[in-house]
């Protein structure tokens, strides 16, 4: 049930090989990558599936959207590789797993779900968010972080339960057919994976930058443009929806926030260091982080502003230190309107 | 006492977090600090009153004086390590307490504090007439449809020292063109320390008669002068069905700041001693900082325990009236003084009628009226306003 | 009012001498299990003197006298098995001096663990003493009695015991003596090269004297921290890895622990390693090669290092740490127990599972772990047991698991430590007869009327 809409055929007459060869952390020829490429394809063990950092990257260089990310981790897992050590794998699986917990709430919208971050809820306040209604937890959680984990099997078994919660417990008796997602790993998940994998999202997923921005619209009267420089740390699930990406710029003109140019933007976007850090891979760990926020301080940002937590608890510190202030992105727009 | 409160009692580890600040510098529960034994602190009182509840211990003298020597300063609250119980811990001692006053076991000064207060009004026993006289001479009409109703409360209504303080803030807020009123005679006491003291039935209906005087004469906005008529306005009355926007006088002073108000030069050395009223209870730790900050030449210095670690003076919970504290240097308030004598400061800035006097009487107490003295944070604004006065 | 009532007041004042109910509730128990005895006094003196005087007087009168610090031992070690007079010290908590270049503090005995870190972080912010996981109002006196350790117990040298410097002690007779180069010189640096009489008084629980003042070595309090935690699912694996980890000397405290609570940690087990640097590169480098130490558990996937949330570290890097007094409500019941077994470090194994056979028999939840004490000399194994104060049958099971723990960490080749006065009369009929002798022999000429702590290392 639920498998992957993988076409090997589309990989077959693919002569690019970009899901490798953009990759930022597989340093491989053409060679190199079409045979390993053809392993992985194959469903033979491949240096790939034991390099592969799970940045997400390769499912936007992939022109045809033939998920190779996807197929990495199905692949990783069918062969029993491990990007992270068992125990800590485990210990994840038990405790993002679902509670049960969950009741039938009446909400009014906009209803926004703070994924398993509900600790952010503090963030969802002031104008911009008035009157939204909060979900969050383990009950909805949309498990997609277990791509990290090598288990896809992992998020096919509790998402169709999820989404079913989530309708079932919030939007049916709510009459609300949106669900604006806090962190785009949601969004990723209801846009990308879901059907990826077949499963029916029954509401609308929106994007937290999109909502926001549609907000700064009406409250357009209110800002005061903020007037600094500040750079994005693009996570890795927001490849899954790169189309998202404009609304950075959109909100940031709308506040007064330039975005620097960078060597490590866009595409380039560098992963914040926290899932190799889980792979044990130290080196590569401090390398990224000094390479990123080495860029974007030569890049002039005052700020560095996230969307997905985690990235926030991964590089918060680090960027502080480098003098730039980490900030997550409701509360760069609710400073723009003096809150 | 109510079944959610004796539930909670066997939870305490008696693990003494209670008796500390954050930083562990020494002794901050009042009681703890003055008498030293492990049954005056939080976790002692705790495990007493479930001994009294499972009938292993007596409710005498010495018993009420434990529960009585706690001051609700809520640094307990702040420190308690487990979160499950530590928000309750000041509404158990006082759930106590009301049985105790229902039983008729209470101290003999907390007996007649709670009698002054129900047959006079105040717990000065002084006629209900007096109640406006602190401001004769101030020009300052009955509240009659004003912006605000300036409420004084008990001692700022009868105590010497609050009478001062009432004086000081009144005029300023007036020289800034403030839009208030005061109730004079018909002002009731606000019933904080009453219930505090375990006397609810008083409280509620102290609050009741403001209630009505309030409503009755349309007011809407409060100042008050003292954190604790502020506490019960802002977190007691709704609950009796009297719902006002409740202001300290010290956010009208920090909101007119820069505007109506802006202060002058004040050449002095400063420390502020947080009211736990205004603090611990009501979170607010900024707006008499930002007062005093906003003041040239004046050299702000923080006591190493401030804000939600401040010590308190002891004047919290009734002990302001009723003394369960006594005399001695372990008293909270000569601690507090000498922890502001360590800053170096020439001036402990209050907020609060009780903290006042309390510190004031510390000070002489410590012999150290050379070398520290205590204001109250409107005097300070106006002393370096003088010509606006 | 009777005559020891009245001379016990003349000597500490009238505030500070309770007979009331009140006090002898809340002094005749402790947090643990053990059943209370009420004291006939509770006494709080405010000097040395006051001590000498107290303690005169108990002897000449024959009553007992119990020595209490923070009162958080937990095992009744405080508990007035023969009634008499508790002598709670906190009073007595000035910090007399701190010498920053010979690296020793001297503290009166009720000085706690918090309130001489946050004098040192005051007034001599490069030094730092070894404290201990109890909460910050523990004493230093009270702790070092009882050979506490703490978190530099690792990279400093094991318990605090060791890091005494100097005593001052009033004897069961009452006088006033003291021990250590204070004896002789003004110092309080130093307890060699002087016959070392401090041990008469560490390890006794207050059988022998009282202690007024303890000298305490300071260490450096390097600015950088930080923590690693090593998560593994093979109890087996323990010692090889924390000998790795201890090998390196570049951890600060090392602990090892494992729970069924919360799920998510059920059937792991993480190994807490603290770090502490005078910069940025030092920490980084620190770390390096700690992780070093361990790539061949993380290059098989078999074990690892977790990311720790922001939170979490915060809360691993807290001295005392907060958290964990929340043990005590596990149960929803204000009550935890623990028997602290000093152990060979190849003994952990063992000690989990036995901790966990023990638990699971009776029926009772538990955490289990270790603190590494010394460069891996040996290890303070804690089999804590939480429970409900309000349900009596859970208390009875507790101090069941708590009796046959005893009994296992003696089997185990281990010692139990601070243990109650049942595990005491374990140790003892362990123990080689010549020593036993020995301990009676040094009680009798110290104490001729047997009024310390009586029921404490008593030989049956």
């Amino acid at each position: 049930m639920h498998e992957l809409k993988f076409d090997p055929g589309m990989c077959g007459r693919c002569t690019t090989i970009d899901c490798i060869m953009k990759c930022q952390y597989l340093h491989y020829d053409l060679k190199t990558a079409l045979s390993e490429h053809e392993r992985l394809v194959d469903g033979e063990q491949s240096t790939i599936l034991t390099d592969c950092v799970t940045c997400y990257a390769c499912e936007e260089y992939c022109p045809y959207h033939n998920h190779p990310f996807y197929l990495i981790v199905d692949r990783q897992e069918e062969l029993g590789v491990h990007p992270v050590p068992k125990p800590l794998e485990k210990s994840q699986v038990v405790m993002m797993g679902p509670r049960g917990k969950i009741r039938p709430k009446t909400l009014s919208p906009p209803v926004i779900n703070m994924c398993f971050f509900t600790v952010m809820n503090a963030c969802i306040r002031g104008r911009l968010f008035e009157g939204a209604s909060l979900i969050g937890g383990s009950d909805i959680f949309c498990n997609l972080m277990f791509l990290h984990f090598a288990r896809n099997s992992t998020i096919r078994q509790r998402l169709p339960q999820m989404i079913e919660n989530i309708m079932k417990n919030y939007l049916e008796p709510s009459g609300v057919g949106e669900l604006v997602c806090y962190h785009d790993e949601c969004y990723g998940t209801y846009t990308s994976w879901a059907p990826a994998y077949g499963i029916e999202v029954p509401f609308r997923p929106v994007h937290l930058f999109d909502f926001i921005y549609r907000r700064l619209l009406e409250l357009k009267a209110d800002i005061k443009p903020l007037g600094v420089t500040v750079a994005y740390q693009r996570p890795c699930s927001n490849r899954l929806c790169p189309h998202t990406d404009h609304f950075v710029d959109d909100i940031f003109s709308l506040i007064g926030a330039r975005r620097p140019k960078r060597e490590f933007e866009y595409e380039h976007a560098l992963c914040c260091g926290g899932v190799p850090e889980a792979q044990q891979r130290f080196e590569l760990t401090e390398e990224l982080q000094a390479k990123n926020v080495e860029d974007m301080k030569a890049a002039g940002a005052q700020y560095c502003v996230f969307n997905c937590p985690f990235c926030f608890w991964t590089l918060a510190e680090r960027v502080f230190k480098a003098g730039l202030v980490p900030i997550m992105m409701s509360d760069l727009c609710l400073m723009a309107l003096g809150e | 006492m109510d079944r959610d409160y004796t539930e909670l009692l066997h939870r305490c580890f008696r693990c003494g977090w209670c008796k500390l600040p954050t930083n562990y510098q020494d002794f901050n529960c009042p009681a703890y600090l003055k008498y030293r034994f492990e049954s005056f602190a939080s976790g002692g009182r705790m495990w007493l009153i479930r001994a009294w509840l499972n009938g292993e211990i007596e409710p005498g003298e010495r018993f009420a004086k434990i529960l009585y020597s706690c001051v609700t300063c809520r640094n307990c609250v702040e420190a308690c390590a487990l979160p499950n119980i530590k928000d309750r811990l000041v509404d158990i001692f006082v759930a106590a307490r009301a049985d105790l006053v229902e039983q008729g076991r209470i101290p003999p000064a907390v007996r007649d504090y709670l009698k002054a207060l129900s047959v006079s009004g105040n717990p000065y026993k002084m006629p209900q007439e007096h109640r406006g006289n602190w401001a004769e001479g101030l020009g300052i009409e009955r509240y009659h449809g004003q912006e605000y109703l300036f409420y004084v409360g008990d001692v700022g209504s009868y105590d010497e020292v609050g009478m001062r303080m009432a004086r000081s803030v009144a005029a300023l807020l007036q020289s800034a063109g403030v839009s208030l009123g005061i109730l004079g005679e018909e002002e009731t006491s606000d019933g904080n320390d009453a219930r505090a003291l375990g006397e609810k039935g008083l409280a509620d209906y102290l609050a009741g008669q403001n209630i009505g005087t309030f409503r009755n004469k349309g007011v809407k906005k409060i100042i008050t002068l003292s954190p604790h008529g502020y506490n019960a306005m802002r977190n007691e009355y709704p609950v009796c069905g009297g719902v006002f926007e409740v202001f300290h006088y010290t956010q009208i002073i920090n909101l007119l700041l820069g505007g109506r108000i802006r202060p002058g030069e004040y050449l002095k050395r400063v420390t502020y001693h947080d009211p736990c009223y205004l603090g611990r209870w009501n979170n607010e730790y900024g707006a008499p900082r930002r007062i005093l900050g906003s003041i040239r030449g004046l050299v702000f210095v923080e006591m190493d325990r401030n804000r939600n670690n401040a010590l308190c003076c002891g004047g919290g919970g009734g002990n302001f009236f009723t003394d369960m504290l006594g005399t001695g240097p372990d008293l909270s308030s000569r601690a507090r003084v000498r922890e502001a004598l360590a800053t170096g400061a020439e001036i402990i800035a209050v907020a609060c009628p009780q903290c006042y006097k309390m510190l004031d009487d510390a000070v002489k107490a410590e012999g150290a009226q050379d070398a520290i003295e205590v204001k109250e944070v409107s005097e300070i604004v106006s002393a370096s306003w003088g010509s606006h006065l | 009012m009777d005559q020891i009532h009245e001379r016990l007041t003349e000597i500490v004042g009238a505030a500070y001498v309770s007979d009331a109910a009140e006090e002898k509730f809340i002094y005749s128990r402790d947090q643990g299990v053990q059943e209370p005895h009420a004291p006939d006094y509770v006494v709080l003196p405010g000097s040395a003197e006051e001590v000498s005087a107290v303690v005169g007087l108990a002897n000449r009168e024959k009553i007992p006298v119990v020595p209490m610090g923070g009162g958080l031992v937990l095992s009744g070690l405080t508990i007035p098995q023969k009634g008499g007079i508790v002598l709670d010290m906190k009073r007595m908590n000035r910090i007399i001096e701190v010498n920053e270049k010979s690296h020793y503090a001297v503290v009166e005995a009720g000085t706690s663990q918090g309130m001489l870190d946050a004098y040192l972080k005051k007034h001599h912010s490069a030094l730092k003493h070894s404290l201990p996981d109890a909460p910050p109002v523990a004493t230093i006196a009270g702790n070092i009695a009882i050979h506490g350790s703490g978190h530099l117990s690792q990279s400093e040298g094991g318990f605090h015991s060791e890091m005494v410097t100097g005593l001052e002690v009033v004897l069961p007779t009452g006088e006033l003596v003291r021990l250590g180069s204070c004896s002789t010189v003004p110092g309080w640096f130093s307890r060699a090269p002087l016959p070392d009489l401090v041990g008469l008084f560490l390890g006794w629980n207050g059988t022998t004297g009282v202690i007024t003042k303890v000298g305490i070595k300071l260490y450096p309090r390097p600015p950088y921290h930080d923590v690693l935690v090593f998560m593994t699912e093979d109890i087996d694996a323990a010692p090889d890895i924390l000998c790795r980890i201890i090998n390196t000397g570049m951890a600060e405290d090392i602990n090892y622990a494992l729970a069924p609570k919360p799920d998510y940690l059920n059937g792991f087990q993480m190994t807490v390693i603290n770090i502490t640097a005078h910069s940025e590169e030092e920490l980084g480098m620190k770390k390096k090669i700690i992780r070093e130490s361990l790539r061949h558990y993380f290059e098989t996937k078999e074990a690892g290092f977790m990311p720790v949330p922001p939170n979490l570290k915060a809360n691993f890097l807290e001295v005392p740490q907060k958290a964990l007094s929340k043990f005590a409500d596990v149960r929803k019941g204000g009550g935890f127990e623990y028997v602290g077994a000093i152990m060979p470090l190849e003994k952990i194994p063992q000690a989990c599972r036995a901790g966990m056979e023990i638990t699971g028999r009776i029926g009772i939840t538990y955490s289990l772990g270790a603190r590494i004490i010394g460069r891996g000399h040996s290890a303070m194994f804690f089999f804590a047991y939480p429970f409900n104060r309000a349900d009596a049958s859970e208390v009875g099971k507790v101090a069941r698991a708590l009796e046959e723990t005893n009994e296992t960490a003696l089997k185990l080749g281990g010692i139990p430590w601070k243990t109650e006065i049942s595990g005491q009369q374990l140790i003892l009929r362990q123990m080689d007869p010549q020593t036993r002798e020995l301990m009676e022999k040094i009680r009798g000429v110290l104490d001729p009327n047997r009024i310390m702590n009586p029921g404490n290392w008593e030989v049956a």
